[in-house]
């Protein structure tokens, strides 16, 4: 028993184990890829990091949680307009606008996920879609935030004296947010709370039973995945030097939602794959024109069809 | 001072009566039972004991505190833990960490700890997986702590919902009719597994149980319902003679 008790079950062992080659060769090809890489192929690679960093910072919402949020890309927004407001406004440095920005994230996830979060899910999701919608609309009528044609001359990072400019230097900070990002995931969900948001979301009263207070861990679940969400907004917004509302929109977090969704909701290496999908589907089919749409819709329709836990699922499920 | 003290409690669905009055008390290092026909209101008891229900009226004490009205997951924490009717695990996770969900309310570290790596919150991890470990080794399925829940037999999942229960660090254990679909072999292995949860760990235990065998064996103490009232508490041999109890279960003759 004491060998057994103090060390990771032996599936989890197995399952580190076998992700750990693939995972290597992924983070070596992600590490070299600049070396052959074109402006556009690294444009596209850097939109498909954001997006691990959005899609996986939504799975601690959905699939950690269970908690259906249709209005993610708010907290995203929140983020690159922190950043963007006080760099372009106030004059201040970057990396100081990112814990203004995760504590603005929280606030944002406490004043909308402290009342809400007592009804169950499907109130949940017309809630966030309202708050993401809300947002928006503040982000377009606010003087601060630049009305509709939004923010320009947001400062670009400094690491030590190196000014982050070219695409390449962008790629490889969200390569890096992209794997702290990861390691914050898997840190979560093997401790304690994240075991919590299992149990809530695969039974609520037998959680509430066990001695678990479901209001603090869903506000918990939600409050963090609008963190990650804000930083990837703040190094967004660094990156683009220029924000306007209509990167926000409920299309926005509609394609985070379904990264994770299309991918496996609840495991890291699914989810990773899905996002990188959603970044890349759309260049793919670029060749299709006009087609794009319909292409995109019955690839998806055929991806729910014959692998409706997503493309690399749980393998819980 | 009882462990339990549930005085004058009432409630209501509506019109509905469900429970009327009731009073009664657990002693601390006791094996009592609720009994009562079908719809008698045990169940809904029980889910007033433990928060899932607000009672309309009365009060109930643990260890002299008052938990009446108190969220689920504040009672469980000051230490009475239940198991369910229908078996409730959490089917797609393993038995360990099933059995590691008691330990929740008895430990701290959050997020940030869990992020930072931080010592104290290793060794805590390492002691609610033990702990869980020992509660499973506890019930007697230990070997299958790395199988998903929902693919243990019925009778196991019955002693991983103990198991859970019990990794709480309960003062009092309710436990929702427990031989519900066990065998006849398992049923006696649950009466030894009962007398051992009071023997061995001290934990009170206050079960709802239609087998009747099952029940006189085990209980010091039956409280009877009937149609969401009190008809008699007592010795099992007193409650055996009652006649209200008698008539509950069986009828009047005309």
């Amino acid at each position: 028993m004491s060998e057994e008790a103090t060390s990771l079950p032996a599936g989890q062992r197995q399952t580190l184990r076998r992700s750990l080659l693939p995972g290597l060769a992924a983070l070596a090809c992600a590490l070299v890829l600049p070396q052959f890489a074109n402006a556009y192929v690294l444009e596209v690679a850097t939109t498909a990091l954001l997006y691990v960093v959005l899609c996986l910072g939504l799975n601690i919402v959905v699939g950690y949680a269970g908690l259906l949020d249709l209005g993610y890309a708010a907290f995203f927004a929140v983020g690159a307009y922190t950043t963007g407001i006080l760099t372009a406004e106030f004059g201040f440095n970057f990396w100081l606008s990112i814990p203004v920005s995760m504590v603005a994230a929280c606030v944002a996830g406490i004043i909308i996920g402290a009342p809400t979060l007592r009804l169950r899910s499907d109130y949940l999701a017309i809630v966030t879609l309202g708050f993401g919608e809300i947002v928006r609309i503040i982000a377009r009528n606010l003087d601060i935030t630049g009305g509709a044609s939004g923010l320009v001359g947001i400062e670009r990072p400094e690491v030590f004296g190196f000014k982050l400019m070219q695409v390449q230097h962008f790629y490889y900070a969200f390569l890096v947010l992209a794997l702290l990002t990861i390691f914050v995931c898997l840190s979560v969900e093997r401790s304690r709370m994240g075991r919590a948001w299992f149990y809530v979301r695969y039974d609520e009263d037998a959680a509430a039973g066990i001695g678990i207070n479901r209001v603090s861990a869903k506000l918990q679940a939600y409050m963090m995945g609008a963190v990650i969400a804000s930083v990837a907004g703040c190094l967004y917004a660094a990156k683009m030097t220029a924000i306007s509302p209509e990167s926000f929109t409920f299309n926005q977090s509609l394609l985070i939602l379904l990264g994770v969704v299309l991918g496996g909701m609840g495991r890291i290496p699914g989810v990773v794959l899905g996002a990188i999908l959603v970044a890349l589907l759309p260049e793919v089919l670029r060749g299709a024109g006009t087609y794009r749409p319909l292409v995109t819709a019955v690839a998806l329709l055929a991806i729910m069809l014959f692998r409706p836990n997503g493309l690399w699922p749980d393998k819980r499920v | 001072m009882a462990l339990l003290e549930v005085r004058d409690l009432r409630l209501s669905f509506g019109g509905l009566k469900v429970l009327q009055d009731i009073s009664f008390s657990v002693e601390k290092g006791a094996i009592n039972s609720l009994i009562g026909p079908n719809g008698a209101g045990k169940t809904s008891l029980f889910n007033c004991l433990t928060g899932f229900y607000k009672p309309k009226g009365g009060s109930i004490r643990l260890a002299g505190r008052p938990i009446t009205g108190l969220p689920p997951h504040r009672i469980t924490a000051l230490g009475l833990a239940r198991t369910f009717q229908n078996i409730r695990l959490f089917k797609e996770m393993s038995v360990l960490e099933n059995a590691m969900s008691g330990q929740h309310c008895r430990s701290r570290h959050g997020l940030v700890s869990a992020i930072l790596h931080l010592p104290s919150q290793r060794r805590e991890e390492e002691a609610i997986r033990a702990a869980g470990m020992r509660w499973l080794d506890f019930v007697g399925i230990a070997e299958h702590a790395h199988r998903l829940a929902g693919g243990l037999s019925y009778g196991d999942q019955r002693r991983l919902e103990l198991a859970r229960a019990l990794a709480s660090t309960p003062e009092l254990i309710l436990l929702d009719e427990p031989a519900a679909g066990l065998n006849e072999r398992e049923k006696s292995d649950l009466v030894r597994l009962i007398r051992r949860i009071r023997d061995e760990t001290g934990v009170t235990v206050l079960l709802i149980e239609h087998d009747m065998g099952l029940v006189m064996q085990v209980s010091e103490r039956i409280v009877v319902f009937d149609y969401g009232q009190k008809i008699a508490d007592g010795t099992p041999v007193a409650v055996r003679a009652d006649p209200r109890v008698i008539e509950a279960y069986l009828g009047t003759e005309e």
